[in-house]
């Protein structure tokens, strides 16, 4: 059974999203798309400064069977990226919803996050996928 | 067997298959030979177009192979094997690739290697593209590329990139040979600068400068360059203040017969940060369960098997074998056999000059430092000429009428290490008959 | 009759393991100052100048080695190899028939192997009559009208066909045309080239029963569709029994279909894609014609059309005229009179030497013997999959005939012994066969994509048989010996992990640019 913190929101493609102090979001993959890529050897972020839409391609995640596409959950622009990654691209394995983070974004509009999934949802998405 | 299928004749087995499709007859297709009859047929044929003496080079070049070469790549363990996706039964190709990887590498200077693409051609097209993915800066998809990149290379390269958004420019050469660089906006979003070195008129370029002027605007370098010109010739990593970005060239002249245009080999070379965007398979070698050493492909996420879609090419069969031949040439001529053999090219042609420009009408066309071929003015058509030569035996260069006509009556000429003085004055004496 | 035997399969343990043979890497033979100076050719006086800027500075860090250094490593490293030649190698969808050495030697024949690929034509007439003898050979066993020898591989050749399906409709002045369907189990290299073609690759379903679902095919339809890449049998081992509904729905659509003539095999001499509804396809020389497969490459992939694509086929072609005194004169064709063509795909004419084994081969079989080729990989197919389904193999269509390959599910085994397709394949290694390919379609899960070919004895096939009976029974009494597989070559499983994120691409004697 994979793990899916409470606090969180989800996305039907299987990323996480945070709500920081500061008004940023943070930005992850589930436990679930972790296990299904297997070991992580690489990861490919956007740039600090870029804008994106809700959904748009914004990284790649790269195991050895798989190379799959991260959609950012709503419209932001990119603040951060985790550059301990680069390194040790297996913490999104080990640690995906701590140490495991890829982004934190600016959100564009705060009403874009009611699109979101609660746990209870993503549950049964990752049940079913 | 049929018993065990329950069927009476073989035939059964396609009975899926709607009868309006099966055919009984292939029109245009024989009877088999045997391979006698067939080793007959194609004996007449390779024969009767003779063993003409060839001073054409064009991107194609007749080097001496060693014997070596081709008895062990065509070892049936290396000939017939598949592509090595079953590692460890496949150490022996893996091994080979990894050995070339490391040797491209360092003959061009730079830090990653992919396993083979399919020719020179094809191999710009690719950089072409991967510039596009690797640059982050620029977003015009722009390629500057001068006139004087082998036009069967833009030709090929266009045709690719034609549904992928590239825009090409064609930059200008000078009266000496070299590639002329244009006043740009200071704003100007360039992709990539292509630089042929040498260019196809075997002119050399000033390699560092023209490094350092695409950088300057946040353009990549795609060097396109000979490989037997490395073994006296700056490698691209080592151009203008911070190298080449992407190396690309033609493999055929390491160890690969000229064979009518093929099976031939492409290589690619690059930076470490851009080792993601290449395309085409590449060998790493890592630990096994016991912790020894081995070879394995590695990065195929980015390949048409699993990527799909979105790989970064549409590549799966390479040219193995080739490349191979490539790895055997390499070790066996090293560094200083293939300086030779650059140095020796370099003054076969140097004699061909000076023995063609002593005929009546003929001039050199470009007077800078060149490797090993050369451009050769005349005051009359070339291809008469040229015919007249055929018929005796002897093919005298490459007409330039079609790809270059401002240059009026021109011939591309190359002389390699395996044509001798004594070829060469047969050819000047041949040519100074039908130019009186 | 006696019948030759292979080795006996090495179990390991019984005292019978071959030492595996592990081999240093060229560069560290090395001595400073070794060379092959045979080889080496003596430079002349007269050696025109380099400007210095432009001189290497530093050697090349290549090998220092003898002649015999060269030879022996690389024939040491030939024998860590399995091939065609030394197994049986029933991979699907590559086609790993044998070789016949006579295309070998008549490729390399001086008069083809020394010819410059731009020396005029008069002095090319043996060469240009065996490629456009191939044309021809080529239209007559696909039933298209007409052909292009210069794509250089399999996935070189769908560039082109899908690039004239675009020039096709540019010239029909559609610009609506903007996807390409492909079926699920389609072989990436189809949806890669969409892409690269500028198309969106949108998937269809396919049935249970294994034939692509016409529902869906018929959903997806519409003005936006340039045209369906399909195989035929498809990648899933079994004949699309209702393609000419298909090519009907898709023509009607006013879209174009495209064939992946890797299956070719199947079919040779009985089934024409053309008389199928293609408009354009291509052959894989190195698959169905026995070019060799070099470790990789090279292959050659021809490009087939249907009369509404002749104007956009890629050049070079080789024409024939008939000269004054009535023999036939070979030369190319010019691009002036192809306008509209989609353009050159490579520096020269194509993988020459390939085309010429191709050649050989088909003039070797005739036409009865490529329908033997079609009969016999249908039947050693056919028989595998009975033999290995009495065994207890699961078919992943057992109600469906086979064509020349058919699959095997490893599900339950999973499941219920946590052993995988992968475990089986490296596990038959170990008893002397190269592995069937694993994991492809990605539509079947834990599978096996066995293809004998037709040039296999039934010797061998249920030698083959018995080994993977030797398999299962250790799945259900060892299965952690499976899943440590293999033993007995020259390396165990590699750690794949480690090799992408720990890249180790070059021998770091080798100075770049670190």
């Amino acid at each position: 059974m994979s793990k899916i913190p409470q606090e969180l929101k989800y996305t039907r493609t299987h990323e996480w999203l945070r709500s920081l102090p500061d008004g940023n979001v943070e930005i992850g993959i589930s436990d679930h798309a972790q296990e299904e890529l297997g070991d992580l050897v690489f990861i490919e972020l956007p740039q600090v400064g870029r804008r994106l839409t809700a959904g748009e391609a914004c990284a790649v995640i790269e195991s050895v069977k798989a190379a799959s596409d991260i959609y950012a959950p709503i419209a932001g622009t990119v603040v951060a990226t985790n550059e301990q990654l680069a390194q040790s691209p297996e913490l999104v394995n080990h640690d995906p919803y701590g140490n495991g983070w890829l982004m934190r974004l600016k959100p564009a509009q705060a009403s874009d996050q009611e699109a979101l999934l609660s746990a209870e949802a993503y549950g049964a998405v990752a049940e079913a996928g | 067997m049929l018993a065990l299928l329950g069927v009476r004749e073989i035939d059964a087995l396609f009975d899926e298959i709607p009868d309006a499709l099966r055919v009984s007859q292939l029109q245009g297709v024989g009877p088999g030979l045997s391979e006698l009859e067939i080793m007959q047929l194609m004996r007449a044929r390779a024969n009767c177009d003779g063993a003409p003496l060839c001073f054409l080079g064009a991107g194609a070049y007749e080097h001496h192979i060693p014997a070596p070469v081709w008895s062990t790549v065509t070892r049936g363990e290396f000939y017939s094997a598949y592509t090595p996706y079953q590692a460890e039964a496949s150490q022996g190709t893996l091994q080979s690739i990894y050995e070339y990887q490391s040797m491209m590498v360092s003959l061009t200077a730079m830090q990653a290697s992919n396993a083979s693409l399919y020719d020179g051609a094809t191999a710009l097209s690719e950089a072409c593209l991967m510039a596009v993915r690797a640059n982050r800066r620029s977003q015009s998809a722009r390629i500057l590329w001068p006139r004087s990149v082998h036009p069967h290379y833009r030709q090929v390269a266009q045709t690719t990139a034609a549904g992928q958004g590239l825009q090409f420019e064609t930059l200008d050469y000078d009266r000496s040979g070299h590639c002329v660089l244009p006043e740009l906006a200071a704003d100007a979003d360039l992709t990539a600068l292509v630089i042929a070195q040498p260019n196809f008129f075997g002119v050399l370029e000033d390699v560092h400068a023209l490094t350092d002027w695409a950088h300057a605007r946040g353009a990549l370098v795609i060097a396109l360059v000979n490989p037997t010109s490395l073994g006296v010739l700056s490698p691209p990593g080592q151009w203008g203040s911070a190298g080449a970005d992407i190396v690309v060239g033609e493999g055929q002249p390491l160890g690969c017969p000229l064979s009518s245009g093929g099976p031939y080999f492409g290589f690619m070379t690059t930076r470490l940060q851009f080792v993601r965007q290449m395309p085409g398979r590449i060998a790493g070698r890592t630990l096994d369960l016991d912790g020894r050493p081995g070879f394995t492909l590695t990065l195929q996420a980015r390949e048409q098997h699993i990527r799909r879609a979105k790989a970064t090419s549409n590549i799966c069969t390479n040219q193995g074998l080739l490349m191979m031949a490539g790895t055997l040439y390499l070790a066996l001529m090293g560094a200083q056999g293939l300086e030779r053999v650059a140095l020796t090219c370099m003054a076969r042609t140097q004699e061909l000059v000076q023995a063609l420009c002593a005929l009546p009408g003929v001039r050199l066309a470009f007077s800078a430092p060149r490797f090993h071929e050369a451009v050769l003015l005349f005051d009359r058509p070339i291809a008469p000429f040229l015919q007249a030569l055929a018929a005796q035996g002897i093919i005298g260069g490459l007409d330039l009428s079609v790809h270059y006509p401002e240059l009026g009556p021109a011939l591309l000429v190359c002389a390699t290490e395996t044509r001798t003085g004594a070829d060469i004055e047969r050819y000047a004496r041949a040519l100074g008959e039908l130019l009186t | 009759m006696t019948v030759q035997q292979t080795a006996p399969a090495q179990t390991p343990g019984d005292g019978n393991e071959r030492l595996p043979l592990r081999e240093r890497l060229i560069f560290e033979y090395s001595r400073p100052g070794r060379g092959a100076r045979s080889q080496w050719p003596e430079v002349p006086p007269g050696v025109p100048s380099i400007p210095s800027a432009l001189r290497r500075r530093e050697p090349a860090a290549l090998p220092q080695v003898s002649e015999l250094d060269v030879v022996r490593h690389y024939t040491r490293l030939s024998q860590l190899n399995f091939s065609i030649d030394t197994h049986f190698y029933p991979l699907g969808s590559c086609t790993m028939k044998y070789n016949p050495k006579a295309c070998n030697a008549a490729a390399l024949l001086p008069g083809f192997l020394m010819r410059h690929p731009l020396g005029p034509p008069e002095l090319g007439q043996g060469f240009l009559a065996c490629l456009h003898e191939l044309q021809e050979m080529l239209k007559a066993i696909t039933g298209m009208r007409g052909v292009a020898l210069s794509p250089l591989a399999g996935a070189h050749g769908e560039f082109a066909g899908v690039a004239m399906i675009r020039a096709y409709h540019r010239a029909r002045g559609d610009q609506q045309r903007r996807e390409v369907l492909v079926p699920q189990a389609a072989h990436g290299t189809n949806p890669a080239t969409a892409s690269m073609c500028g198309y969106v690759a949108r998937e269809i379903a396919v049935g249970a029963d294994g034939d692509v679902d016409l529902t869906a095919l018929r959903a997806a339809l519409g003005p936006q569709t340039a045209g369906i890449m399909l195989t035929n049998p498809s990648t899933l081992g079994v004949f699309e029994r209702r393609i000419a509904e298909v090519a009907r729905l898709v023509h009607e659509a006013g879209g174009l279909l495209y064939y992946d003539g890797a299956n070719l095999n199947a079919i040779l001499g009985k089934v024409r894609p053309g008389d199928m509804g293609f408009d354009v396809m291509h052959v894989n020389l190195h698959k169905t014609f026995s070019t060799p497969h070099g470790g990789g490459g090279p292959g050659a992939g021809p490009v087939l059309v249907s009369e509404r694509l002749l104007p956009f086929l890629p050049l070079p072609i080789v024409a024939r005229d008939s000269a004054a005194d009535g023999r036939a004169r070979f030369r190319w064709l010019e691009e002036r009179e192809l306008p509209q063509s989609i353009g050159r795909l490579a520096c020269f004419g194509g993988n020459a030497g390939v085309l010429l084994r191709a050649y050989v081969y088909m003039r070797l079989l005739g036409q009865a013997g490529m329908r033997r080729v079609a009969e016999y990989a249908t039947l050693n197919a056919n028989y595998l999959s009975a033999r290995l389904q009495q065994l207890g193999y699961e078919a992943a269509y057992p109600q469906r005939r086979a064509s020349h390959e058919f699959i095997v599910t490893l599900r339950r085994a999973a499941q219920e012994l946590g052993v995988t397709a992968m475990d089986v394949a490296k596990r038959l290694l170990d008893l002397g066969f190269h592995a069937p390919t694993t994991y492809f379609p990605q539509l079947v899960s834990e599978c096996l994509l066995i293809e004998p070919t037709e040039t296999e004895s039934k010797a061998t096939l249920d030698e083959f048989a018995a080994a993977m009976g030797q398999i299962l029974t250790e799945a259900r009494q060892e299965p952690e010996r499976l899943r440590r597989a293999p033993y007995t070559l020259p390396v165990r499983r590699l750690d794949d992990v480690r090799a992408a994120r720990e890249l180790d691409l070059a021998y770091r004697g080798a100075p770049g640019g670190e």
